[in-house]
């Protein structure tokens, strides 16, 4: 099965969507069979059997009933339609906000993603984690949709629809999956050139599993304390463009244009998703990010093979 | 036939070259002028399908390198750009231009001088689109061509993302396009209302007149915003403007608003006239009457006036309030009520018909039965929240593919084939004609009908390349093969123009056994089209005449 079908929904939105799309899907497809056995029905029927045969058909200039009747149909087809549409806009859009709910603020980056947890202080980048939420017990996230740049839009099919991420013009929208799993999805709004590896990774956990990963997330790194500071890894990250973009928390790396690196290694993949993040990816990425994603705002910084193994080890020690 | 032939060959070798080139370069004639629009969408269509083959190409196959990211999204902006403005436009102003005039009796457009500015400086857009990969490059790194998306959503368009001079071509021709469509537009309008021969008043109008009038309002309503909005960007990028500039307090989303409130009647634009040849056609080789003439002209003038209401069915997903999601999802449903009454229409035309399945027939069946399900799907993305899955997605992709190539291209093939004979005096080779129908028929099919399926399972478009394992490769694949057979049915459609042209032979005035007043005249038709205007007393003139015991004006 594929892990971005709409056809296997794990949230409320995805799911009441799911449902309307299946009363559309099979309201069109009655029509287009009636139709279009009328139409294969009239091509056979019809056909003009014999060539030579000059002689003209009956004219036939109209009829008011007839015309009446095939007004009148799809006038109530469709406002059967848009009112079961209206209902599902309503329950999705207009869904009240439970107080506890979780709260994430997503910010699209050419050509990554930015998350904060504003309530619980942490800072994070292309890998979303949220709790799972029992149906008895709801526990929702709520996405506050930002953007650093151009448009981008969020989109994990099995959770719900896209919702766009436009600068000047804060969107929301809101999730509570039923099933713990990873979820995939990735841009979906034309946003430059690397709009293609721009990818989604939502990991829904249990509620424990989730905690301790805040708990984690919260704490500072092993390499960001005072016994790492002298380490040759840091002392290059430090002294060269990393710090211009980077942040790892507790040190003086301390920028938002790229995302936060604090807890670099907690997180499965590295570019967005594009290549899974182990030391080998990590140092072709420092390297040269056009190798894995031709188009980066990642400049290559042209380090020495020495300060590359040094500066891969140091990035290896953000747990 | 073969005194044809001898005065072909010799006709143009008693004139030198540069002669019968300065007389098509000033030409007023709009039968000339429409021929010129035509031979333009041609070769764009060319260039847009070598575009489009290179995307496909390029996709394929997951993690597939054939062009680089900065490559594939030049592509789809000029594919998108080329196809829409400097295709289908000019191949719907040149059949407009060609046989609006001639099917109303009169002897030229209103206009002719406006006429040829129109088509000149629409040229002139197409080039200015097209220098871009000579001039486009500014600064280093800006590219060539424009890369923006044929829709160029704000911020992408401004200085700060799009640095050199890529994205003001594309504003350039747009701007100066557009002009050109609005100069042909009142044209139209003009001609239609002002020239149409004694007897024939509105309601005795070809539908195909109708369709035109109505597609031209529409030209003039909706170009209007789109050449304000490329001109509030010019100042933005030029003049320190901040209408579009995220970056001091400018709206990306009134460059949406702007953008498709030209670009959703813009779809009617196309399709308008695409319903205006099948209103043509099908009643001639159904041997039938168009079946509720004074509804089909209800249905069309009611999609031109809901078309205006309907843009933001594009913005599902940019966050308008539900009560606005609401009301756009209504009128873009209702919307499918007229387009359904002309199908119905259609299909009652030739029920009880005698029908003959020539090349153009053939043509305009597949269409209605590709506008069925283009027009079904159209009410499946109205469903806003089936859109917040399925927008800018590859099913979104395959919907207006099917309205584009399976509406409108298929029935310009039909308008090619079944007026071929008119324009040329010639008779086009049937059997290359079907096989161009088929190739094109299973090509189609192939590349758009499993071109829904990748958007189902979660993939967008614009994308120059895909992860594997999502289940989307060998849809991929399938559609890509579709392009080949696609490519191979316009390779026999132009050598079938050529070849008839130069080899076939003379079709007579009136081969089909029509019905309108341009086959009362010789094929090609004389200067002036007319000796005598004639007169007309019902919606098929040349039915009256060939059958004066039972005549149409008895009816209407």
């Amino acid at each position: 099965m594929s892990p971005t079908t709409i056809f296997s929904p794990a949230s409320t939105p995805a799911q009441s969507i799911l449902g309307l799309s299946i009363f559309a899907l099979l309201t069109v497809a009655a029509i287009f069979i009636i139709v279009f056995a009328l139409l294969a029905y009239a091509l056979v029927r019809f056909r003009n059997k014999n060539s030579d045969d000059r002689s003209e058909p009956a004219q036939i200039y109209g009829s008011s009933q007839v015309e009446l009747a095939w007004t009148v149909i799809p006038v109530l087809i469709v406002i059967a339609l848009s009112l079961a549409t209206a209902r599902v806009i309503a329950s999705v859009q207009d869904a009240p906000r439970p107080p506890g709910a979780l709260e994430v603020i997503v910010t699209g980056h050419q050509y990554w993603w930015e998350y904060r947890y504003p309530k619980l202080n942490i800072v994070t980048a292309n890998e979303l984690h949220v709790p799972l939420s029992d149906p008895a017990h709801p526990y929702p996230t709520f996405l506050t949709l930002l953007s650093a740049d151009t448009d981008h839009s969020f989109w994990v099919p099995r959770l719900a629809g896209k919702t766009d991420l436009i600068p000047n013009h804060p969107n929301s929208m809101w999730i509570d999956p039923h099933e713990t799993g990873l979820f995939l999805g990735q841009c979906a709004q034309y946003c430059g050139t690397q709009h293609a590896k721009m990818l989604l990774r939502v990991y829904v956990q249990p509620r424990e599993d989730f905690d301790r990963w805040v708990r984690e997330q919260q704490q500072l790194p092993q390499g960001s304390t005072e016994a790492a500071a002298t380490s040759a890894g840091r002392r290059v990250f430090e002294s060269t463009a990393c710090v211009n973009c980077h942040t790892v928390s507790g040190t003086p790396a301390r920028s938002n244009f790229g995302p936060d690196l604090t807890h670099l290694m907690s997180r499965d993949t590295i570019a967005a998703g594009a290549v899974p993040n182990t030391p080998e990816m990590l140092r072709l990425w420092i390297k040269n990010p056009r190798a894995i994603k031709p188009g980066s705002k990642m400049p290559a910084m042209g380090l020495s093979d020495q300060d590359l193994d040094a500066l891969t080890a140091y990035l290896e020690t953000l747990r | 036939m073969s005194t044809n032939t001898i005065a072909l060959s010799e006709l143009p070798a008693s004139r030198p070259f540069t002669l019968r080139l300065h007389e098509w370069v000033t030409t007023v004639d709009h039968k000339r002028l429409g021929m010129l629009y035509i031979l333009f969408a041609l070769a764009f269509l060319i260039v847009g399908g070598i575009e489009a083959t290179i995307m496909r190409v390029q996709l394929i196959r997951p993690h597939n390198d054939l062009v680089s990211p900065e490559v594939f999204n030049r592509m789809f902006t000029m594919h998108g750009t080329t196809m829409i403005f400097f295709v289908a436009m000019p191949l719907v102003f040149g059949f407009a231009n060609y046989l609006v005039p001639l099917m109303i009796g009169a002897r030229d457009m209103a206009f002719p001088r406006l006429n040829a500015f129109s088509f000149w400086i629409t040229a002139l857009g197409g080039l200015f689109l097209y220098f871009s990969f000579l001039g486009g490059n500014g600064l280093y790194g800006a590219g060539s061509a424009p890369d923006v998306g044929w829709f160029a959503y704000a911020p992408l368009t401004a200085k700060t993302f799009s640095v050199g001079h890529s994205t003001d071509y594309w504003t350039l021709s747009l701007l100066v396009s557009g002009i050109g469509s609005v100069g042909t537009a009142i044209n139209i309008i003009a001609t239609i209302l002002c020239m149409r021969c004694p007897g024939m008043t509105l309601g005795k109008m070809p539908l195909l007149a109708w369709l035109n009038l109505t597609m031209a309002g529409l030209v003039i309503l909706a170009v209007s915003p789109l050449t304000a909005a490329q001109l509030m960007l010019l100042i933005d990028r030029y003049l320190g403007g901040h209408f579009f500039d995220t970056q001091a307090g400018g709206s990306a989303v009134i460059w949406m608003h702007f953008f498709w409130i030209f670009g959703h009647p813009e779809v009617y634009v196309l399709v308008i006239p695409a319903f205006a040849f099948a209103s043509e056609i099908i009643p001639v080789f159904s041997r039938k009457a168009i079946f509720g003439y004074p509804v089909m002209v209800l249905a069309t003038v009611s999609i031109g006036f809901i078309s205006m209401s309907v843009w933001a069915h594009h913005m599902f997903t940019v966050g308008m309030t539900s009560g606005a999601n609401t009301f756009f999802v209504l009128s873009t449903m209702a919307i499918a009520v007229p387009t359904g009454i002309k199908i119905f229409n259609w299909l009652a035309t030739m029920w009880g018909g005698k029908i003959r399945f020539a090349t153009p027939m053939l043509f305009c069946i597949a269409f209605l039965f590709q506008f069925l399900v283009a027009g079904l799907t159209g009410v499946t993305l109205a469903v806003a929240p089936f859109d917040w899955q399925l927008g800018n997605s590859y099913y979104v992709v395959a919907h207006f593919h099917y309205v584009i190539v399976g509406g409108i291209l298929f029935t310009s093939f039909a308008a090619f084939y079944y007026w071929f004979p008119k324009v040329t005096g010639k008779m086009y080779n049937e059997g290359l004609g079907k096989l161009h129908f088929w190739l094109f028929f299973i090509g189609f099919h192939l590349t758009f009908d499993f071109m829904h399926v990748p958007g189902l399972l979660g993939m967008p478009r614009r994308i120059y390349t895909y992860e594997p394992g999502r289940g989307w490769d060998i849809w991929n694949l399938i559609a890509t093969v579709g392009v080949f057979f696609q490519a191979a049915g316009v390779l026999v459609f132009v050598g079938n123009l050529l070849w008839s042209y130069f080899r076939g032979t003379a079709a007579g005035n009136d081969p089909w056994d029509a019905w309108t007043l341009e086959w009362s005249t010789s094929s090609p038709p004389p200067e002036y089209n007319y000796a005598v205007i004639p007169v007309v007393r019902s919606r098929r003139p040349l039915w009256d005449l060939k059958h004066p015991e039972d005549p149409d004006w008895r009816y209407e």
